[in-house]
């Protein structure tokens, strides 16, 4: 770097803030080197080649290989299921505990906060055995009940997060004007505060479902032989054979993804 | 994500909406006990406890055998000798998720900051773009870089043309390569948070006032920019640490790292008590790294909330 330059020329190089050496390319370095992985993946889904690296031609016959799979579509029923259960679970939860903890004293709250913030903090693995050891004291089948009571459980602080920064942003006008008005708590909940919060929810849900149908570690110890999920279903084909069916159903969960966030960018984006 | 970081503001009494009762909190609180706190609680529970002679689960029966075997090897002739694998599985961890947390960091900087000053527009499809791994399952992605840096994947096909050989997969290297690319968004988000409010006329003041470029990245950019960069480093550090698909599915068992050990007492081996000890010694360094890093956030006057 120079270091002798007129004052106008130091100017110069103000504008080239933006433009800092080698930001640039270091940018386009990241989101290739984020984006090849899983761009191969969607393209070598449509290989018809057996032989996973080697390209021959395009073909959807592993589509169609993964929508005849009887055990994938079962995986998928699983999933689907323990999903919609833990998001409407963990969700109802997360209202509650947002609300709740307006209003506690300091020690609940810190209490309520460390359980809550636990599973973004603590290994998943640790989690995860301690709720297997819990299910196997207390005599919880392995299966589908065990894993919605474990995907609620994780799924809550996803769920909150959404839910307490709308909080904070409130408005407190109408909740003034509705407690001047006569209205009681019951109806300050339903009438101010769910409407106000409803897109915070719905973002928090999706947030959970998301979370929750990605789930491999938890799942894995908990679920049990019956109720595989569809990542502890995929693992188990990774690990066995390379077969070009994992790549189809890995588009087809990118897929899904991609939906799941495009409906929450929607709708936060019509609630603004 | 996760982690948020503020300057520290004094608080406001405020009106709260709906003036709910705490009692609404008591159920998800009682609910998050029993699925959480008491799954942390076994583990502590059964790491003192020892393991059946068959099959298992645990005997209640108090030992501290297991902690011990963390370090010391019994051999049969009856004789200890101090053991370094486990400590040699910790350090794994630690030294791959500090590597891990280094090079994110290095990258997201300039990616955050490149970020931040796009137009508009530009940054909105830019930051969807990084957001959007996180929506994906960390299975899929790993399993996408695993046929990237395969033998016979591109880049060893690219290599073979010019007769290079290219063998990685299955090594240390891929797992850490495999947790970069996991937990590379965790650190561009909280980081490009940072710099977005950033006011680059302050950078321009400085230029003015004749500093040099790395002066004024070292001097007005980074520090403006640090609560992003501790946040980031929390959000990578702690699940790297904790980690188990990439030195499974990219080490190929051969980089074990503690997430994999305590996954493997509990599975194929059979040791429930003294998986639960290694887990217990996970969560201490966890907590301990959480400390350590809001202590630094303290000092530094910036307000780091992990939950």
């Amino acid at each position: 770097m120079s270091t002798a330059k007129a004052p106008s020329a130091k100017r110069g190089k103000l504008v080239n803030l933006r433009n800092f050496p080698g930001f640039t390319s270091t940018s386009w370095f990241v989101m290739f080197f984020l984006y090849i992985p899983l761009l191969y993946v969607v393209i070598y889904s449509f290989n018809s080649s057996r032989i996973g690296s080697i390209w021959k031609s395009f073909s959807v016959k592993w589509y169609g290989k993964v929508l005849e799979n009887t055990d994938i579509q079962r995986a998928l029923k699983n999933s689907i299921e323990v999903g919609f259960a833990a998001t409407i679970l963990s969700t109802v939860l997360a209202v509650m505990a947002a609300l709740g903890l307006l209003r506690m004293q300091r020690a609940g709250k810190a209490v309520a906060m460390a359980l809550i913030g636990a599973p973004l903090i603590i290994a998943e693995i640790v989690l995860a055995v301690g709720t297997l050891g819990l299910f196997i004291a207390v005599g919880v089948p392995l299966g589908k009940v065990g894993l919605i009571v474990a995907h609620t459980a994780f799924c809550i602080p996803f769920a909150l997060l959404p839910i307490r920064a709308r909080l904070s942003q409130l408005d407190m006008a109408p909740f003034e004007a509705a407690s001047d008005l006569g209205a009681n708590e019951r109806q300050i909940l339903r009438r101010i505060t769910l409407p106000l919060l409803s897109p915070a929810i719905v973002a928090g849900a999706l947030l959970a479902f998301a979370i929750s149908i990605d789930d491999f570690i938890t799942s894995f110890f908990v679920a049990g032989p019956g109720s595989t999920t569809l990542p502890v279903y995929i693992f188990g084909m990774i690990r066995s054979t390379v077969t070009p069916e994992v790549n189809a159903i890995s588009t087809l969960l990118l897929l899904f993804s991609g939906i799941v966030l495009l409906g929450s960018y929607l709708i936060q984006r019509k609630r603004r | 994500m996760t982690a948020t970081t503020t300057p520290i503001k004094k608080p406001v009494k405020r009106a709260r909406p709906g003036q709910s009762s705490p009692k609404l909190a008591y159920l998800p609180i009682i609910f998050l006990a029993f699925a959480i706190g008491v799954p942390l609680l076994i583990i502590v529970v059964y790491s003192f406890l020892e393991k059946p002679s068959q099959g298992t689960g645990v005997k209640w029966v108090f030992t501290t055998e297991n902690y011990k075997a963390l370090f010391i090897q019994e051999k049969l002739d009856g004789t200890t000798a101090f053991d370094t694998r486990y400590i040699k599985v910790l350090w794994t961890s630690f030294y791959y998720s500090l590597i891990t947390t280094v090079v994110t960091l290095v990258l997201s900087i300039p990616v955050a900051m490149w970020i931040a000053t796009r137009e508009a527009r530009k940054r909105t499809l830019l930051v969807a773009l990084v957001t959007l791994p996180f929506w994906i399952s960390i299975l899929i992605r790993t399993y996408g870089m695993r046929q990237i840096i395969a033998d016979e994947g591109p880049i060893g096909k690219f290599l073979g043309l010019f007769d290079i050989s290219w063998s990685i997969l299955y090594s240390p290297p891929a797992t850490i390569l495999g947790l970069i690319y996991v937990f590379l968004p965790f650190m561009i988000l909280p980081i490009y948070a940072s710099a977005e409010r950033f006011d680059f006329r302050l950078a321009e003041a400085a230029y003015d006032l004749g500093a040099k470029r790395m002066t004024v990245v070292r001097r007005v950019i980074l520090p403006s920019i640090r609560p992003g960069i501790i946040s980031g480093v929390a959000l990578v550090f702690i699940p790297a640490l904790g980690s188990f698909l990439q030195s499974d599915m990219l080490g190929g068992g051969k980089t074990n790292m503690v997430a994999n050990v305590i996954a493997n007492n509990f599975g194929q081996a059979r040791n429930w008590p003294f998986g639960s000890a290694l887990a217990v010694l996970l969560i201490i360094l966890t907590l301990l790294f959480v400390l350590i890093i809001q202590g630094i956030a303290q000092r530094r006057g910036d307000k780091v909330e992990l939950v």
